[in-house]
This record gives structure tokens, sequence and C-alpha cells, in this order.
């Protein structure tokens, strides 16, 4: 069933209309991404196919998206040079910089 | 931070389906209310729900979730005497001699609100589940999987193993049916399906595997979720050897049910009792939903975990509870809330309400 051309973001949906809203700039971990403005920061990672938001010190295991409503702490990154921010209730704006922390 | 300091009569922290309510209700009485949320919108969960609802015409049946909220909205909007903080974020309760003091954060601002009457109806957050791996990116919640797909149109992956058969778990899986995102297959640890046969015939129409007295034992992946273990457990509910079963998806979506969201409660010495059926730890409450600390009342999935519809009219009792607290008691008040009383017990005469039922009835021997 999943399509071939896999696209994250849903164009067509049967009961929900997606209202395109400004496609906006972003910086991840130094590279250039797009997003729409105001949807939170983790919708963006993960339509742009990014799914590691952090990697724990001293395990290293690889962290991720979870709750989406800013309760589990899962999402931590630097967003501009500030360290643990929810990345889940953030919402996105033009040029942010992003990095796993 | 004196600039930040208000003091109001009734406060109630949680914009969702119970705190709307109780703020509509207050209003409607004649009384002024602060509503606060966390979120930069009204409607708490609803906004993310897309299946339309059962009940009464009163409890909005027939729209779905984020229409109901859209109502709600302009329902707030309308009302000159119903104030709304969003954005505001709760973080400390504090009791000062009679007054309750909320520590609020405010478009990134701490704020004082000293309070003669306090809602709390936070709602709930997520259960996580015990497996190898179960920190691996792409191991979600469902309310987080409805966010990414109802709320913002984004897919969190192609083809997804959902944990849980209640009403969630089937709901988010047709939801994702609906996304065009495979549902490799529904697994239940019970012997049964918990959630409602209308929602359990929808995904069986559309042949998705609904596995009962399975489990996960492990999710696969370097980086990101690429598969995972399934197998079949026995009546004590144990993995059997030999039963394991490897499944091909990017994503894993637990819905394993919900915990009260009681921590503002905890801060202020509440009487809280451990009640499996209701979610955990939940505070007690009387018949006017006031908890042991007077002045300070629960509506919502905060007070039990139930559904979105039990959640308003238990808003709109505490509502008229906590107006009688300020404003007095009227004949008017005292017959609407006996009239709202016996709408939640009508609606809670289901088979699936039984688990609830024996719930309430500890929280009343509890105390």
């Amino acid at each position: 069933m999943p399509k071939e051309n896999y696209n994250p973001r849903i164009e067509i949906h049967p009961i929900l209309n997606f209202e395109k809203k400004k496609l906006v700039k972003f910086y991840f971990e130094g590279k250039e991404y797009y997003g729409y403005e105001d949807e939170p920061i983790a919708c963006a990672l993960i339509a742009n196919g990014i799914k590691v938001f952090h990697i724990t010190k001293e395990k290293k295991r690889k962290r991720g998206f979870f709750c989406a409503i800013g309760r589990c702490s899962s999402c931590l990154m630097k967003v501009d040079g500030k360290k643990n921010v929810m990345v889940c209730i953030t919402r996105l704006k033009e040029g942010m910089k992003i990095e796993r922390q | 931070m004196k600039g930040n300091d208000i003091e109001r009569k009734i406060t109630i922290i949680g914009a969702g389906p119970a705190g709307l309510k109780a703020a509509i209700t207050i209003a409607d009485l004649g009384g002024e209310v602060l509503l606060v949320d966390e979120n930069p919108y009204v409607g708490g969960q609803l906004v993310k729900q897309t299946h339309k609802f059962f009940g009464s015409k009163e409890l909005y049946c027939g729209l779905r979730g984020f229409e109901i909220a859209k109502i709600f909205e302009e329902e707030i909007k309308k009302r000159s005497n119903i104030e709304l903080f969003l954005n505001a974020c709760a973080v400390g309760l504090y009791l000062e001699n009679n007054k309750k003091i909320v520590a609020l954060v405010k478009n990134e601002k701490l704020m004082k609100i000293t309070t003669d009457v306090l809602i709390i109806a936070t709602g709930a957050y997520e259960n996580f589940l015990l497996f190898e791996n179960n920190d691996l990116p792409g191991v979600y919640g469902a309310g987080a999987v409805q966010t990414l797909v109802n709320q913002y149109g984004v897919r969190p992956g192609k083809s997804c193993l959902m944990v849980g058969s209640g009403n969630i778990g089937l709901i988010v899986a047709y939801q994702l049916l609906q996304a065009d995102i495979e549902v490799k297959a529904v697994i239940e640890i019970l012997p049964k399906v918990t959630g409602w046969y209308v929602h359990y015939a929808k995904l069986k129409r559309c042949g998705v595997p609904i596995l009962t007295s399975h489990t996960i034992l492990k999710a696969i992946g370097k980086d990101e979720v690429e598969g995972a273990v399934i197998c079949k457990v026995n009546r004590n509910l144990k993995p059997i050897k030999g039963t394991e079963k490897r499944l091909k998806v990017d994503f894993i979506c637990l819905a394993v049910g919900l915990t009260p969201f009681t921590d503002l409660l905890w801060q202020i010495n509440a009487k809280l009792l451990y009640i499996p059926e209701l979610g955990g730890f939940v505070p007690y409450y009387d018949e006017n939903y006031e908890t042991s600390i007077p002045g300070i009342f629960v509506c919502g999935d905060v007070s039990g975990i139930e559904e979105a519809s039990t959640a308003m009219i238990e808003g709109e009792i505490a509502g008229i509870s906590a107006y009688e607290k300020i404003y007095g008691k009227r004949k008017e008040t005292e017959a609407l809330k006996e009239k709202k009383k016996k709408e939640l017990f009508a609606l809670r005469k289901g088979p699936h309400s039984k688990k609830i039922l024996i719930g309430l009835k500890k929280l009343k021997n509890g105390y």
C-alpha cells in the first residue's frame, strides 16, 4: 500500500484539509531544510525524514519524538543556541538553527 | 514580578473538553472566570480527533473532535466574562490562607495568579511500555501520532505496528489507514479486544490483522525503528517461547492507556488514591467534584481516565460547584447540578462504563 514516491506530507485526506502555510527555511546541523511556519519543530524535522533528535551522553542511545505534548522530554534539542528546548511544542520560525545537543 | 501578579475569583487550568465546559457553565450562570492553557489553541486533545462522536446532541454527537474544538473556540469568544490565557503553562501551585496561588509561565515570563477557587482540568498523559529498544526513534505514543497525522498532516512513517486495542488504538489505526499509512497489525495482550466493537469492525473490514494474546518483545533498528518482534502470550500474559514473529515496520505506535496528570495536586498535598480502574493515582473528590482541599475542584481525565463526553459533564458539574462557592447557591444552580448528575449517570449505563463505576466506588469509599 505505501506509495513508491513516499511523501511524509499528507496531500490528500478523506476528511481533513491541510492548509498550506508559509514555507520557511531552517537549519538542522548546519544543513538547509524547509518547513511550515508555526508548525512544531518536531513535525518539520519528521517531514524532512529526520527522526533522531538527540543522542544520550553516556550510552549514546538515539532518542526521538514520543509524546508531542511537552511531557516526556525525549525531544530536547538546541534551538538558536538555547539547550533543552522541547521541539514538540516549540513552533518553527524562519531561519531557526536546530541542533542535536 | 509585581507587574505580573493578578487576582481572580475563579481560575481553570486546562482548556480541554472538561475545562471549556466548566468555563462556559460558570459564565452562563453570570460568574467571571479565568481559563488558562499551555497550548496556543483551546480544545485539548479534541483538535487531533477526526472520528465522529457518539452520545446526545448536547454532547455534539455526529461531529468530529476538531469540529467540536472550533465550536468551543467560538463559544468562548462570545462570552466576555471568560478571560482566556493561551500559551500559559501552570508550573506550580501553592496554598496561602484560603487563597490558591498558581505559578504560570506565560510567553516565557513567570506570573502569579491568586485565586479563591481553582478548577484543575489538566487531563492525562500517555503510558509507556517496557520492551527492548523502547527508546528507539520511531516508537511513538498514539496521541503523538494523532498530532502528527491529523493536526499537522505529517506521516510518521509508511508502515505501523499498533500496540493496544482499546478505543485509542483502534481509532488511531483507522486514522492511519485514512492517511494512506499501512497498519501491519494491531496487537493486544489480553485475549480479547478492549475497545468498542464499532471501531474494531471498521478495521476488520479493511483487513487489518488484529492479534489478541500478543505482545511486543522488542523494537529492531540501528538509528530508528526498522521492525518489531512480537509473540503470543499465555493465560498469565507471559510470552510463549517459539512464537516470535518479526514484522517489518518503520514505526511503532503505543496505545497502552493514559495516566491522570496530577502533578499540581501532589504539590499541594491533596489526597490522592491509587485506583487502577481510573488510570492510577487520582485525586479524591466529593459529589461536587471538590477535592480534599476546599475550593479546589477537578474534572475530566485528571480525575479518572474516561471519555470526552463524560469529561464535559464533569466540567459542567465542577463549574456549577465552583460558581456556588463564590457567588452562593441558588435554586437554579442546584437544579442544574442535579440535572447534570442525572445525565452523567445515564451516560455511564453502558457495559463499557463498568470499570469506571468500580473505580468510582473505590474512590468514594477510599477516604
